[in-house]
């Protein structure tokens, strides 16, 4: 699990000499003068420069003097070129005064209200007016007001006296998002940052416009007055939400999480991350377990010391006699994972574990055996932002892993890149970032795969979803093969990758390692102290067999960690099975439908408790230590070596250092590997006049539980509406903004239809978005029939 | 005053004015004055609608349409009445004319009378300062009036009498004139006065005193 | 030196913008001669000739079209800048008034030689009779075959189209000019590149001013050793001076550059009535006052760039004695203030301060310090800020302090009003005739 760096040695021919404040300095070709001092050192002071954002020299804060050049120029616009005689503020009078004046001009209609201010002590207005700014002000005129604050979105607060009009946000919003939502409106002095009336700032990204907003005039409605700067401790940890493997900032104030934000990392998220991962922590404050808990003989749940609780598990377990099989989520750390498949093969003696939680297939067990276990690196961020075509095969970069999506938006800002998508209709996502939608109905994409004709040398990002139709991942794989295309499988939840490397799954063990191949068994027996024959051969059932295997008896009790029922295929399978096992341990953080049902709840440490590493869609590693200490919260890991001891197993994996180390000792498979799917197409399903074809997603911001307790946030998830082309509605007799009863034998959603340019008999709804439920309400997945009527009014 | 509703013939002259430009979106301005010229006003549905027709965030057009002071973010009256009280005009007279409509109207700058016949304007320096002091009405010019000059030009206009523009045609509404400015031709060019005198003043003296331009060989 | 009208020569034929009447006088001659030539051949006889901008900085007009790559499968365009909105000047919109069609010419020979099939003019939005006249010119061009497809058999191809404004000063810098007619908000862009590389949709621009390119056609009539036997080696050839304030007689008179402001006075017939020259601005109010005794400098760039000052747009804007030029500095600033695009900090914030403490000024409560801090606050601004508007707004003051810094100090304890009665400036008399 190693991964090669992208960065290249710059070549020499490509350095320009040129003179800063005396000092002779070497940098690349193209260098900004205001970076070319940072390096050496110097700090030239700005506003509206932003290293990611394209330069405005709009502020005049940067002003140098260069020699030849009658005025003092904005260093952030201008690269040093050969032989260039820079002065900063260090060495020239003329660029002090220059910074100074601009300074000054900044201050005359600033509120000066730090006192009271989020950015307080933290704010590059006032700490460059320590070091630029005069001690009095000279004016003495009135200030420009405006009533304050308005509001942007529900998350995003906008004080508008307190702007410098540096327009960072907006070209953030316009650049890097590709919502320009926000914009600097009115002109003059009477120019302000603001919305469209009716329009309010609801991107995906919104909360990088307060993280890069130079002064206080921008703040977030769940933070606003909450805590000072210098009040917080800030530690460097990894998002827990999706795939994309961001790295961030937890700032945290007696033992509270107060704040999220990006943490600068030029391989992965660079300056940036999504509002999901910057706003959706406070899932942490509800429903905390933090206690044991064992279900009495009389059927009620009672409170239980650890060894007790152990004990009452261990015991139930051994009473299983060898009929355990694991649950899992997609949201473990790899090190969790890693224990829950040593403790499924040794204190289980059992495969029978699987991570995925969601819609899945034996086709994508083969999938992820074959190509993705091991597959570190093969498609990174840097291969996105230099890639010629891209083909998106069930997946939604922007909704399902916001960070790819920057990086291909900033890949077709930079160059001529051809993205083509595999979908249903072009989403805004999907128009934001060029792509060409070759419109397929769910069923059909295997179809459209062979059929489409896909450059050399492609880079083909697939998502979870194709899972759901037969067909398209061994399509994939084939498609890749014959073009010489990079493939990646891209997950929406933060640890599947990582459980995919540990062998959380019926066919694969450790490191890439197939369950039957006796040496991969062998190497991995070796590690753990067993001979190979202790580890069970044949593949273990895999998440749907699992649940038929409790409704039929072949299973008696359940080990189900990290697992949101209402994230299942099919919530109302997996309740029926944990209804029919005799006995169920749940690992969770937090009390539920599930842990109220079960045998014995084990209380785990959530991500802020506890170190732990996410692997992201490139197969990157994102460790993350820990932010708080205080709790005693153990991790699954350590829960799982108190269980395995009580059942006469040596386990080890008494600390993380230990973890991660007998991790390492795994090293790369060279063995045979798992056999790629080949799965024939079925395609799309028949309909008939009175039913469509299912087509269905999860919206980055919807109602998943890790996003609950932050309405301001929710507060700007997009509207739920269905989808249809004109011909299916008109079809079905339905007009815009009629309401539409999708239907089955389950349940309905009955939801507003709007009707857009997609591929005809299909109807889209959100996963999960208001009463748009439909893992709840229809069971159903991607590509099912269902069926459509008109609402009433 | 109720603002009339965007039609789908007004959709298909904003398309009209968009298939002009190589980029669409370089109709914006055209298609701002259109909406100005059928709303009196640039209201959020006009932004909106202009958005649609050119892909654009309803953000993205406001931005543009607040930034431009010929753009109003209010209903207008039927005339507009601007007053150039930029420094040249203001002195020789610009200030004594505002003063004068504001008094005889009752209303100050941005503001429309309360029978929706005039909105006024302080309006800066309209390239007309060798006829200053300037108003304007509807954008058409009034050149070097005086207080008498404007007071029975208000007379008229709230008679609905004939008022020729000293450059322009005769007056008639500011839903007019940014119809034009939209860029739908009224084929009106014609009935502006002739060159007045201060267009004159140099070529006369120039005749009077015998002077011209070198011969050359060309025929001018 | 002496009157010499040509751009002006007609205006007095009562159809002068009718194409008929343009063509009497040989119009559109030009375009079939340049049509006959290389389009590098007529991008010289424009650099022989001398002409530069009459937008106001002076460049060089042939140099600026030869800017323009060639050969390099791009579309390239011809903007016109038609958005007269200077303080002070008044000759492009006259001008598009009265001979609507030089323009239309010298845009089509213009884009000849930049090979530019497509051309836009911009038009500041106040002006309607002047937008009319020149759609009006533009559509009897295309009637007559001077526009459109394959004109006069050259297979060269011209569409122009007339862009209305909508009330923004900054526009007329060019930059912003072209982020206007893009549909943007108009403010200006960061240089390079410059727009003869990458201007209107990214593709190589000419912007020009509309006095400019309508002294094209004369040029190629007549030739640049015509040209140049007006005016003076660095300022070659006839131009459109607005003369406007208390003088008798305002209006347009075209003469050679280098005709002094007191010859052109004298066209304009002199101060008015009982009234002395107290102080002029020889291009707009971006550019430095001057006062009576500068008032035999020749009117070239070079000459008022001796004198401290700027030929600009060659309007100048006469006040006499009664005129305070508290009040007059303090107007300015406000329109500097009003039209500032609020892009950069220096101006936007700058003319927001100076324009507070004039005010006081102007109703004689200003303090003495103040003045101080105003002149500071200018030189903040003059040189820092983004674009020239920035500098035009630090001009007024320090050019009228130079002069009047008594007055200034007057004010801090009488009103402007006090001191000029405003009756006395206006130009109607009491009974406000
Ligand atoms: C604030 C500002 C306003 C300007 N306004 C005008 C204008 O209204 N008309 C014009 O031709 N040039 C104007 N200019 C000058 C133009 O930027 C540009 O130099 C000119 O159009 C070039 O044409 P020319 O070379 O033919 O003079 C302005 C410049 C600035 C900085
Ligand atoms: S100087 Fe600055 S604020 Fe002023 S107009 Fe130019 S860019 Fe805009
Ligand atoms: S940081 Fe350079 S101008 Fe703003």
């Amino acid at each position: 699990m190693t991964l090669t760096s992208d960065n290249k040695q710059t070549k020499t021919d490509n350095l320009i000499t040129a003179t800063i404040d005396g000092i002779q300095v070497q940098v690349p070709k193209g260098t900004l003068i205001i970076r070319a001092a940072e390096r050496m050192g110097t700090f030239v002071p700005r506003f509206c420069d932003h290293p990611a954002l394209a330069p405005v020299a709009a502020c005049r804060m940067c002003l140098v003097e260069i020699e030849g050049m009658p005025k003092p120029q904005p260093s952030c616009a201008i690269p040093l070129t050969e032989g260039m005689v820079v002065k900063t503020q260090m060495t020239s009078k003329v660029a002090e005064d220059a910074q100074a004046g601009v300074m000054e001009f900044l201050l005359i209609n600033h509120p000066l209200d730090c006192p009271v201010c989020d950015k307080g002590g933290e704010c590059p207005l006032q700490n460059q007016a320590m070091t630029a700014g005069r001690a009095e002000s000279r004016f003495e005129i009135e200030k420009r007001t405006f009533p304050k604050p308005i509001e942007l979105s529900t998350e995003i607060l906008l004080d508008r006296e307190r702007c410098v009009e540096c327009a960072r946000c907006t070209r953030f919003s316009e650049e890097i998002a590709g919502d320009p939502f926000i914009e600097l409106l009115e002109r003059g002095a009477k120019q302000q940052v603001g919305i469209a009336t009716d329009e309010p700032f609801n991107s995906y990204f919104s909360g990088n416009t307060v993280q890069i907003c130079p002064v206080g005039a921008l703040t977030s409605s769940s933070y606003r007055f909450r805590s000072r700067p210098f009040d917080l401790v800030s530690v460097p940890t990894t998002c827990e939400h999706c795939a994309s493997g961001c790295s961030l900032r937890t700032d945290y104030r007696r033992e509270t999480v107060m704040r999220r934000l990006a943490w600068e990392d030029p391989e992965v998220n660079e300056d940036w991350n999504c509002d999901k991962g910057r706003f959706a922590f406070t899932y942490l404050k509800t429903n905390r377990l933090t206690q044991p808990k064992v279900r009495t003989k009389d059927g009620t749940q009672v409170d239980a010391l650890w060894p007790d609780a152990i004990d009452f598990a261990a015991k139930g377990l051994k009473e299983a006699n060898g009929k355990v099989a694991v649950l899992l989520g997609g949201r473990l750390t790899m090190e969790d994972a890693y224990a829950y498949s040593k403790f499924a093969r040794l204190a289980l003696g059992t495969n029978d574990i699987d991570f995925r939680n969601r819609v899945n297939s034996a086709e994508e067990l083969d999938f992820l055996g074959n190509f993705v276990a091991g597959s570190a690196g093969s498609v990174t961020y840097a291969d996105l932002e230099k890639a010629k075509d891209v083909v998106l095969v069930n997946f939604e970069p922007e909704e399902e892993s916001p960070i790819v999506f920057l990086r291909l938006r900033k890949a077709v800002a930079k160059s001529k890149i051809n993205i083509i998508a595999i979908a249903p209709y072009l989403s805004r996502g999907l128009e934001k970032i060029n792509a060409e939608v070759v419109a397929t109905k769910p069923g059909d994409e295997a179809k459209v795969i062979r059929g489409l004709n896909i450059a050399q040398e492609s880079i083909i990002l697939v998502g979870e979803r194709a899972a759901a139709s037969p067909g398209t991942l061994s399509a994939v794989l084939e498609a890749a093969e014959k073009t010489n295309s990079k493939l990646s499988w891209i997950p929406r939840r933060a640890g599947e990758r990582g459980a995919i490397e540990v062998g959380a799954l019926p066919n694969l063990l450790p490191g890439a390692r197939p369950v039957t191949e006796t040496s991969a068994r062998s190497e991995v027996g070796a590690i753990w102290g067993v001979n190979a024959s202790d580890i069970p051969n044949k593949p273990g059932k895999n998440h749907a067999e699992i649940i038929q295997a409790a409704l039929n008896g072949e299973v008696k009790a359940l080990i189900i960690a990290g697992l949101d029922v209402l994230d299942s295929p099919d919530p109302q399978a997996l309740g029926q099975a944990i209804n029919a096992v005799d006995f169920v341990i749940t690992l969770g953080i937090q009390e539920n439908s599930l842990t109220r049902y079960a045998n014995v709840s084990l209380p785990v440490a959530p991500v802020t408790e506890k170190s732990g590493t996410f692997i992201n869609w490139e197969g990157r590693p994102r460790p993350f230590g820990r932010a708080i200490s205080s709790t005693n919260a153990l991790t699954d890991a350590r829960v799982l070596a108190m269980l395995a001891e009580s059942l006469g197993f040596e386990f080890g994996l008494q600390t993380i250092e230990e973890l991660r180390q007998e991790l390492s000792s795994f090293g790369n498979w060279t063995g045979k590997k798992i056999e790629k799917p080949v799965v024939k197409e079925v395609g799309a399903l028949e309909t008939s006049p009175s039913t469509a074809i299912l087509s269905t997603w999860n919206l980055l911001l919807d109602d998943g539980a890790l996003q609950k307790g932050e309405e301001h946030l929710a507060g700007t998830q997009r509207t739920a509406v269905a989808h249809m082309s004109e011909k299916t509605a008109a079809d079905h007799k339905l007009e815009n903004d009629d309401k539409v009863i999708i239907s089955n034998a389950r349940g309905s959603i009955t939801i507003k239809l709007e009707i857009i340019e997609m591929v005809n008999d299909v109807v889209w709804i959100p996963a999960n978005n208001h009463d748009s439920k439909v893992k709840s309400k229809l069971g159903a997945k991607e590509g099912d029939i269902v069926t459509i009527q008109r609402g009433n009014f | 005053m109720s603002i009339r509703a965007i039609t789908e013939e007004d959709i298909k002259n904003l398309e009209i004015l968009a298939a002009k430009y190589p980029e669409r979106r370089s109709a914006l301005l055209p298609m701002l004055h259109y909406v100005q010229s059928i709303q009196g006003m640039v209201s959020p549905a006009g932004i909106q609608t202009c958005a649609k027709v050119l892909d654009l965030t309803p953000a993205e057009v406001a931005a543009v349409a607040t930034f431009y002071t010929m753009f109003k973010r209010f209903p207008m009256g039927k005339h507009h009445i601007g007053v150039c009280t930029n420094t040249l005009c203001a002195l020789l007279g610009g200030d004594e004319l505002w003063k004068e409509l504001t008094d005889t109207l009752g209303i100050g700058h941005d503001e429309t009378t309360v029978e929706g016949l005039f909105t006024i304007e302080r309006i800066e320096c309209q390239a007309a300062c060798t006829v200053a002091p300037v108003v304007t009405v509807n954008w058409e010019f009034m050149d070097s009036m005086t207080p008498k000059s404007l007071r029975e030009l208000i007379e008229k206009l709230k008679l609905g009498a004939p008022v020729q523009s000293t450059r322009g045609v005769q007056i008639t509404s500011i839903s007019d004139s940014e119809r034009l400015l939209a860029g739908f031709n009224d084929g009106k060019y014609s009935d502006s006065p002739l060159a007045d005198d201060s267009m004159l003043a140099g070529l006369r003296v120039a005749k009077q005193r015998n002077m011209s331009a070198p011969a050359g060989k060309g025929v001018k | 030196m002496a009157l010499t009208p040509v751009l002006t020569a007609h205006w007095d034929d009562p159809k002068s913008f009718e194409i008929e009447s343009y063509k009497k006088y040989g119009g559109y001659v030009a375009l079939s001669n340049s049509l006959k030539m290389t389009p590098d051949e007529v991008i010289g006889i424009v650099k022989d000739s001398g002409l530069r901008g009459r937008g106001g900085a002076g460049f060089p007009t042939g140099m600026k079209w030869s800017f323009v790559p060639q050969n390099d499968g791009k579309e390239h365009y011809l903007v016109v800048n038609a958005d007269e909105s200077e303080p002070g000047a008044c000759k492009d919109i006259p001008l598009m008034l009265a001979n609507p069609h030089s323009l239309v010419e010298g845009v089509a020979i213009a884009s000849y030689a930049i090979r530019a099939s497509k051309a836009f003019i911009y038009i500041r939005g106040e002006v309607p009779h002047a937008i009319r006249r020149v759609m009006n010119a533009v559509e009897q061009a295309y009637a007559a075959g001077f526009l459109g497809k394959n004109i006069q058999g050259s297979g060269f191809n011209l569409d122009i189209v007339v862009h209305a404004g909508a009330g923004a000063y900054i526009c007329g810098e060019e930059t912003a000019l072209l982020d206007s007619l893009e549909g943007r908000r108009g403010q200006p862009r960061l240089k390079p590149p410059f727009p003869a590389v990458a201007g209107l949709y990214a593709s190589p621009t000419v912007v020009n001013n509309v006095e400019t390119l309508a002294s094209v056609p004369a040029i190629i009539l007549n030739g640049a050793d015509w040209f140049k036997s007006m005016g003076t080696e660095k300022s070659p050839g006839f131009k459109l001076f607005a003369v406007s304030g208390h003088v008798n007689r305002p209006g347009i008179f075209e003469a050679a550059l280098g005709t002094t402001m007191s010859e052109l006075l004298d066209y304009a017939g002199g101060m008015r009535k009982g009234s002395k020259l107290k102080f002029w601005i020889p291009g707009g109010s971006s550019v430095p006052m001057l006062t009576p005794e500068h008032i035999d400098i020749p009117m070239t760039y070079e000459d008022l760039s001796a004198a401290g000052t700027m030929l600009g747009t060659g309007t100048p804007m006469m006040f006499d004695h009664t005129t305070s030029v508290v009040k007059a500095v303090s107007r300015w600033l406000e329109f500097y203030k009003h039209e500032s695009c609020g892009k950069c900090t220096p101006c936007r914030e700058g003319t927001y301060w100076i324009t507070g403490i004039l005010e006081k000024f102007e109703h004689g409560k200003g303090k003495e310090e103040e003045l101080s801090v105003i002149n500071d606050v200018c030189g903040q601004i003059a040189g820092r800020s983004f674009c020239a508007l920035g500098d035009a707004a630090a001009t007024p003051f320090p050019g009228a302090m130079k002069y009047f810094a008594d007055e200034f100090r007057d004010a801090t304890r009488i009103a402007a009003d006090a001191s000029f009665p405003p009756s006395a400036t206006t130009i109607f008399d009491k009974a406000g005739v």
